[in-house]
C-alpha cells in the first residue's frame, strides 16, 4: 500500500518547512503575540486592582467625610446651644439688673416722698400750733377784757389749785 | 536599528518571497491545450483517462454525448486525487508543472515536470533518462529511470531519490507562506496597537490563539505551558490551515497534505521528540522500573517501550485517516455522477457533498485540536514530577 508509505522527499521537505515555519513564527509571531496578550491581561488585571483600590480609597474618603461632617454638625449644635444659653443668661442678668435698679429707684423715691411728707406734716403741725396759739391768745384777750371777769377767772383757777 | 525599520524590512522580505514563489509557479504553467493521442501506449492512456476524470458535470456530459465510453474506474480516480503528483492540475488540460529534483548516485537533477508531458514523454536528464510511470494497481506516479529503448531500469531507479516539489509540497509551502503572512501580520498589529483590542484578522484568530493557550496548553502543562506554546500553536495552525486548504476543491487548495502519511509522520515525530527530550526521571522510571513485581519486568518493560511509540503512531494514523477519509467520501459522492452516467444524480450527490464538506470543515478544526491537545497531554506526561509513595497505581 503506497498510500501508507511515506515518501522520503515529502518527509524531508515537510520537516524542513515545518521547522522553518516554527522558527519564523516563534520569532516573529508567537513571541510578540503571546507577550502582547500577556501584557494586556496584566494591564487589565492591574486596572481592575487599581479600580478596587480606588474604590476602597473612595470608601475611606467617604467615611472620613461623613465623620468630619458629623463632627462639624455636632460642633455647630454645641455652638448654637452655647449661644442660646449665653443669650438666656444675658437676658436674665439684664432683667435682674433692671429690676434691682428699678427697685432701688422706687425705694429712693419712696424715702423721698416719706421725708417730704414728714416735713410737710411737721410744718403743718407747727403752723397749726402757731394758729392755735394765736387763736387762743385772741380768745383769751377777748374774754379777759374786763377786770371782773379776770378776777373771777383767777379765783376760779385759784380754787382748783391746792397749795400743798 | 530602530524597530520600525526591522518590521518594515521583515514585511518587505516576506512579500517578495510570496511574489517570488507565485512567479515561479505561474511561470511553469504550461497551457497544454494540445491534442492528446489517445492510443499511443497504455501508460499514456491511463494518464489520459485520469485527466479526463475532471470532476465537472460538463465534461461528463460531453463524454457521454460524444459517445466516448471508457470504463470508469472509481477507486483509481479517487486514489489519484488523494495521492501526490508532480503536476498541479488546474482545469482541463492545464496544469502547473512543478520542479522535479532528483538525487541520483551521479548527482542532482533539476528539471520541470512539464518535460514528462503528463507521462507521454521521456526526459533525457544529465545522468539518466526518466519517465513517469504508474504501476498497475498503484495510483501514485513514480519517476523511473528508463533506457534508450524505453524499458524501466529498476536497479538505477532504486538509486534515485525523488526530492521533487510535488503538489503536496507546493501546497505545504503555500500554507507555510499563508501562515507566515497571517500571523506576522497579526503580530505587527499588536506592535502597532500595543495592548489595545485586536482588529481584522487578529480579532478573529486571537480567540483561537487564546483557546490553544487556555484550553490546550495550560490545563495540561500547567506552569510549564509557555515553553511549549510555540510548538503547540504552530502545529495547531499548520494542521488546521492544511486541512482547510485540502477542502478547497480548486487551485490553491485541493492537495491532500494532512491526509498524507509522510506529513503526519513528521508532525508525530516532532511530538515524539519533544516529549522524550523533556522526559523527567519519573517519566523514565515509569518505563524502565514500573511499579509492579520484579518478575513482571520482562513483560512490562517492552510494553512500556512500545507504548512510547504507539502514542505518536496513533497521532500519525488518526490525522492521516481522518483527512483522507473525508477526501474519499467527497470524491466518492462526486463519482456517483460518473458511475450512474446521469447528471440527475448530481441533484442528490451535490447536496451530500456540501453537507459532508461542512462536516469536514468541523473535522478540520477538530483534528487540529485533537492532535495539539494529545501532543500537550503526551508532553505533560513526560514532565511528570515525582509523586509520593503510595499514590502509585
Amino acid at each position: 500500500m503506497e498510500l501508507v508509505t511515506p515518501s522520503i522527499g515529502l518527509v524531508v521537505w515537510s520537516t524542513l518547512s515545518f521547522l522553518i515555519l516554527m522558527f519564523l513564527l516563534t520569532k516573529f509571531a508567537w513571541k510578540p503575540i503571546t507577550a502582547a496578550l500577556k501584557e494586556r491581561e496584566e494591564s487589565i488585571e492591574g486596572a481592575l486592582k487599581q479600580a478596587e483600590a480606588a474604590r476602597e480609597q473612595m470608601q475611606l474618603l467617604k467615611n472620613d467625610n461623613e465623620r468630619l461632617l458629623n463632627e462639624a454638625r455636632a460642633e455647630r449644635d454645641r455652638l448654637l446651644k452655647e449661644a442660646s444659653e449665653m443669650k438666656d443668661q444675658i437676658l436674665a442678668k439684664a432683667k435682674n439688673d433692671a429690676k434691682s435698679e428699678g427697685d432701688k429707684m422706687i425705694a429712693a423715691a419712696k424715702d423721698a416722698i416719706e421725708r417730704e411728707k414728714l416735713n410737710a406734716m411737721n410744718e403743718l403741725k407747727s403752723q397749726v400750733a402757731i394758729l392755735s396759739i394765736d387763736m387762743a391768745e385772741k380768745v383769751l384777750r377777748k374774754q379777759l377784757a374786763d377786770r371782773g371777769q379776770q378776777e373771777a377767772f383767777v379765783n376760779e383757777n385759784l380754787k382748783s389749785i391746792s397749795l400743798n | 536599528m530602530n524597530p520600525l525599520t526591522t518590521r518594515f524590512s521583515a514585511k518587505k522580505t516576506l512579500f517578495s518571497a510570496v511574489f517570488f514563489v507565485t512567479f515561479l509557479l505561474l511561470n511553469n504553467v504550461a497551457n497544454a491545450q494540445h491534442e492528446h493521442d489517445h492510443a499511443t501506449e497504455p501508460v499514456a492512456a491511463m494518464v489520459e483517462q485520469s485527466d479526463s476524470s475532471i470532476k465537472t458535470e460538463a465534461v461528463a456530459h460531453d463524454a457521454h454525448a460524444t459517445g466516448v465510453e471508457e470504463k470508469f474506474n472509481t477507486s483509481e480516480v479517487i486514489m489519484e486525487h488523494i495521492a501526490d503528483a508532480h503536476d498541479w492540475h488546474l482545469w482541463g488540460h492545464t496544469s502547473i508543472h512543478l520542479p522535479v529534483i532528483l538525487y541520483t548516485n551521479k548527482g542532482f537533477e533539476f528539471f520541470s515536470s512539464g518535460k514528462f508531458d503528463h507521462g507521454h514523454a521521456t526526459h533525457q536528464g544529465s545522468h539518466y533518462n526518466y519517465r513517469i510511470v504508474k504501476n498497475p494497481g498503484e495510483q501514485k506516479e513514480n519517476i523511473k529511470v528508463v533506457d534508450a529503448a524505453g524499458n524501466i531500469d529498476e536497479t538505477a531507479t532504486a538509486s534515485v531519490i525523488d526530492f521533487s516539489i510535488t503538489k503536496n509540497i507546493a501546497s505545504l509551502l503555500l500554507s507555510v507562506i499563508l501562515l507566515l503572512v497571517i500571523f506576522i501580520g497579526i503580530a505587527n498589529g499588536y506592535k502597532k496597537r500595543g495592548i489595545g483590542a485586536p482588529k481584522g484578522l487578529g480579532s478573529w484568530l486571537e480567540p483561537i490563539i487564546l483557546f490553544v493557550r487556555d484550553d490546550i496548553a495550560r490545563p495540561n502543562l500547567g506552569e510549564n505551558y509557555a515553553r511549549f506554546m510555540p510548538y503547540l500553536l504552530t502545529v495547531f495552525f499548520f494542521i488546521w490551515m492544511n486541512n482547510v486548504l485540502g477542502l478547497v476543491p480548486f487551485f490553491p487548495g485541493g492537495a491532500n497534505v494532512t491526509g498524507n502519511i509522510a506529513v503526519t509522520m513528521v508532525l508525530a515525530v516532532a511530538t515524539f521528540i519533544i516529549t522524550n527530550l523533556n522526559g523527567t526521571k519519573t517519566y523514565w522510571s515509569h518505563v524502565f522500573t514500573p511499579h509492579v513485581p520484579k518478575w513482571l519486568y520482562p513483560l512490562l518493560i517492552p510494553v512500556e517501550i512500545i507504548g512510547l511509540f504507539t502514542k505518536p503512531f496513533a497521532l500519525m494514523i488518526r490525522l492521516f485517516a481522518n483527512i483522507t477519509a473525508g477526501h474519499i467520501l467527497v470524491l466518492s459522492l462526486i463519482c456517483l455522477i460518473f458511475i450512474f452516467k446521469s447528471i440527475a444524480v448530481a441533484g442528490v450527490s451535490v447536496p451530500f457533498v456540501v453537507f459532508i464538506s461542512v462536516i469536514e470543515m468541523l473535522v478540520a478544526f477538530i483534528q487540529a485540536f485533537i492532535f495539539t491537545i494529545l501532543s500537550a497531554v503526551y508532553i505533560s506526561m513526560a514532565l511528570e514530577k515525582p509523586h509520593h509513595e503510595g499514590e502509585h497505581h
